[in-house]
């Protein structure tokens, strides 16, 4: 019971689907063969329960002016007739006389004439006393079980006197002979139907069966996170019966859950950014205070102070180191400055002479593709340094004789920058951490463009995406501003 | 009234392809030839009844019809009582009636006008070689009137000395030749009397039939069954029909029939031809 319940649906819908067949296909046959068999044992005794009336009848003339001859040309008359259909046929039959010997028989061999056939048939010799017992009207049809034959007794009367009885003897293999034809018969057709509708059956049971396997493989794929390249046939599977909306339903949900994952994902790095940026810039602002003093306190010193050469280089590589921490710090602390003028044309094309010296050494395409038709009320020094931080980037990742795509465009209150590079792919895990601070590994730099680029997008309520092939890098940034109205 | 009916029917059915033929005078043309046939020849041959017919009809240019009964009686009876004209019959019955019918013609068969019982046990029986052995066994007879069938084995009881109703457990009449043969093919009857042409004739065109039967023993010969007329008969439709009969071997229809009848031809003999049937039937009678 366990193997089956375990049975893969695949196998167990076209089983029980087969079983299914054979079983109504064995039932219907053995239904229809019962009543066969009940008709057909009824047609056999009425038919010869008829014919022994009717030659009961004819013979009573025969026994009445003692005519053998006549009364065994009418017994021997169905044995006459050549018959097509001989299985019907009765074996033997016999006509006693009123002291119950053999009148005359279409069997002389073994019933002779004025014999007693008792003598030699026990069967017979039942059948006489039963006539014996019920001397009134023997007329009754034997076929009791240990009897070889079926025996039809019918009285020949002449005024309500016994003249004599006729006994049709049938042998019971008749019943099984000519049933056996229409077992043949029935058997075949059913074996034909069965071997029609078996393949159809299975054919559909695994038709039926394959969806819901794949629904089960497709879902066994899903574990606590969603593969992104999901192989599910279902979606080939479009009927919309249940298993279709089942289908539906499942890719429905797969859907959803990707999306709720990625969702988590930029929830997660969002909080990290911010978790870090308020970090950042609280280390900063610490920093930030006594900073302003020492810097302070060196040009004080010298302004004012000792100037011997000792002092002076000292303090010169002090004040050096600290005008240095107090850059990094800006940049970590990036502050917007609303006062710049508005985003034009021109700033746009103004970073792309700033990056130019540098593509031009490592001989770099720039396809430029600038859109901006008229001034866009957003604070175009942040733009502009978004810009040359995601060019210099783009730049510093391809590979000599590189090639990088800059398309801006407004669409719909968005300014939409998008930078293309064919530099090497980033890989899954620089990915999850490339805004974040210091997490460059490229040699010489301090790795805060992106940190800085993303610190403005964040200001700007703008966004930024990443997508990073084999062939292709892709930053895309998009902020929101205020149309004029 | 019905018969009347019945000739008249034919004969307005037969005239018209007698119309044709137009040299028969209408007062002959009128009176239909009627021929009682017994079972002394396979008269269950309907077809070789239909040929012959219209062979006679076709030389007498009259309408002839064949009339069948069971019995012997009965065709015996109908010629006696002049219903019909003439009949092919038994030797035994002809002498029975010697004084009311005429002797038209004799059939010979294979060259003679005799003919033989035959004593027929089941071949499975090797040891039967005459009558006395059958004492006590089922015994089939052809017809009471019959020569071959009855009177050769009554006589040849009688001859043993023994008491001719009781010396079969069990006889019966099959009222045919070729049903005592089928009685004792099938094991009905453990013996049997029959006409030895008929047997002959059936071992020729049926050996099926007789292939389960064996003769024991071969009567003397008697005179063949005769065609006979009613003593009424006038001289003129006498001498047409004796004369189509005596000439039948002359054409190929009529040796055809021959064939078929397994006959050599017709001839005219003596009463003394019977003689033998009739002291048979005297020794029996004086009992």
């Amino acid at each position: 019971m366990k193997l089956t319940q375990n049975l893969s649906l695949r196998f167990k819908i076209p089983l029980f689907t087969a079983i299914l067949i054979l079983v109504v296909g064995a039932s219907v046959t053995a239904s229809l063969l019962l009543s066969g068999y009940t008709i057909f044992k009824q047609d056999l005794l009425l038919t010869s329960k008829n014919m022994g009336r009717i030659m009961g009848h004819t013979l009573t003339s025969a026994l009445l002016h003692d005519d053998v001859w006549k009364a065994y040309e009418i017994i021997n008359t169905p044995f006459s007739i050549e018959s097509e259909e001989n299985s019907l046929q009765a074996s033997a039959v016999l006509v006693l006389n009123s002291q119950q010997q053999i009148y005359v028989s279409t069997n002389p061999s073994q019933y002779p004439m004025l014999t007693d056939p008792s003598d030699s048939d026990p069967e017979i010799s039942q059948l006489i006393k039963r006539i014996n017992d019920n001397q009134k009207k023997p007329h009754f049809y034997d076929d009791r079980t240990g009897f070889k034959s079926l025996y039809i007794v019918t009285p020949i009367e002449s005024d309500n006197t016994l003249l004599g009885t006729l006994i049709m003897v049938y042998p019971k293999e008749i019943f099984i002979n000519r049933f056996s034809t229409v077992v043949r018969f029935a058997g075949i057709t059913t074996l034909v139907i069965i071997a029609l509708l078996l393949p159809i059956g299975i054919y559909w049971g695994r038709r039926a069966a394959k969806p819901l396997v794949e629904l089960s493989n497709c879902m066994g794929h899903i574990g606590s996170t969603i593969p992104h390249q999901m192989d599910c046939q279902i979606i080939r599977y479009q009927s919309k019966d249940e298993l279709g909306q089942l289908g539906q339903q499942f890719l429905h949900m797969v859907d959803q859950l990707k999306e709720k994952e990625a969702l988590e994902q930029q929830v997660l790095i969002a909080e990290r950014m911010a978790a870090i940026g308020r970090f950042t810039a609280g280390i900063a602002h610490e920093i930030n205070n006594p900073l302003g003093g020492m810097i302070n306190a060196t040009s004080t010193l010298k302004r004012h102070g000792n100037h011997d050469p000792v002092t002076v280089k000292t303090v010169n590589l002090l004040e050096r180191g600290l005008v240095q921490i107090k850059d990094i710090v800006a940049a970590l602390l990036v502050e917007a400055s609303p006062e710049t003028h508005p985003l034009s044309r021109q700033d746009i094309d103004d970073t792309l002479t700033l990056v130019q010296q540098e593509a031009h050494s490592k001989q770099i395409l720039i396809e430029w593709n600038n859109q901006i038709e008229q001034q866009i009320p957003i604070a175009s020094t942040l733009i502009r340094q978004i810009l040359i931080n995601l060019l210099l980037n783009a730049i510093q990742a391809s590979p000599e004789k590189g090639c990088i795509n800059c398309q801006v465009l407004v669409s719909r209150s968005l300014l939409i920058m998008t930078i293309i590079n064919n530099g090497k792919a980033i890989s899954e895990e620089q990915l999850q951490h490339l805004f974040e601070p210091f997490s460059s590994d490229k040699e010489g730099g301090k790795g805060l463009g992106l940190w800085v680029t993303y610190q403005i997008v964040e200001k700007l309520h703008g966004d930024i995406q990443v997508s990073s092939g084999d062939m292709l890098t892709e930053f895309v940034v998009t902020l929101p501003f205020q149309e004029a109205a | 009234m019905t018969r009347f009916k019945r000739c008249f029917g034919l004969v307005i059915l037969l005239s018209l392809s007698f119309n044709s033929v137009g040299h028969a005078s209408t007062e002959q043309a009128d009176r239909t030839i009627q021929i009682g046939v017994t079972p002394v020849f396979l008269n269950y041959q309907t077809s070789l009844l239909e040929e012959w017919q219209h062979y006679l009809q076709d030389r007498l240019h009259r309408p002839v019809r064949f009339v069948q009964r069971t019995t012997y009686k009965e065709i015996t009876d109908l010629i006696l009582q002049d219903e019909i004209e003439f009949a092919w019959i038994c030797g035994y019955p002809y002498l029975q009636f010697q004084n009311q019918l005429r002797l038209l013609a004799v059939p010979l068969y294979q060259g003679r006008p005799v003919y033989q019982s035959y004593l027929i046990v089941p071949a499975a029986d090797t040891t039967t070689t005459s009558i006395e052995d059958l004492q006590g066994k089922i015994f089939a007879f052809s017809d009471p009137d019959s020569n071959s069938g009855y009177l050769v084995p009554q006589y040849q009881i009688q001859q043993l000395g023994a008491d001719r109703n009781k010396f079969f457990r069990r006889s019966f009449f099959t009222w045919a030749h070729e049903k005592v043969v089928e009685a004792v093919a099938m094991g009905v009857a453990q013996g049997g009397a029959v006409d030895g042409y008929i047997w002959d004739t059936l071992a020729m065109i049926n050996p099926e039939i007789i292939r389960n039967t064996r003769v024991a023993h071969k009567s003397p010969e008697f005179g063949f069954p005769p065609f006979v007329a009613s003593v009424n008969v006038a001289e003129e439709s006498f001498s047409a029909v004796q004369n189509v009969l005596l000439n039948i071997h002359k054409d190929s229809e009529g040796l055809s029939l021959l064939k078929r009848l397994n006959l050599d031809r017709f001839s005219i003999q003596n009463a003394s031809l019977f003689d033998s049937i009739n002291s048979m039937k005297k020794v029996l009678e004086q009992q």
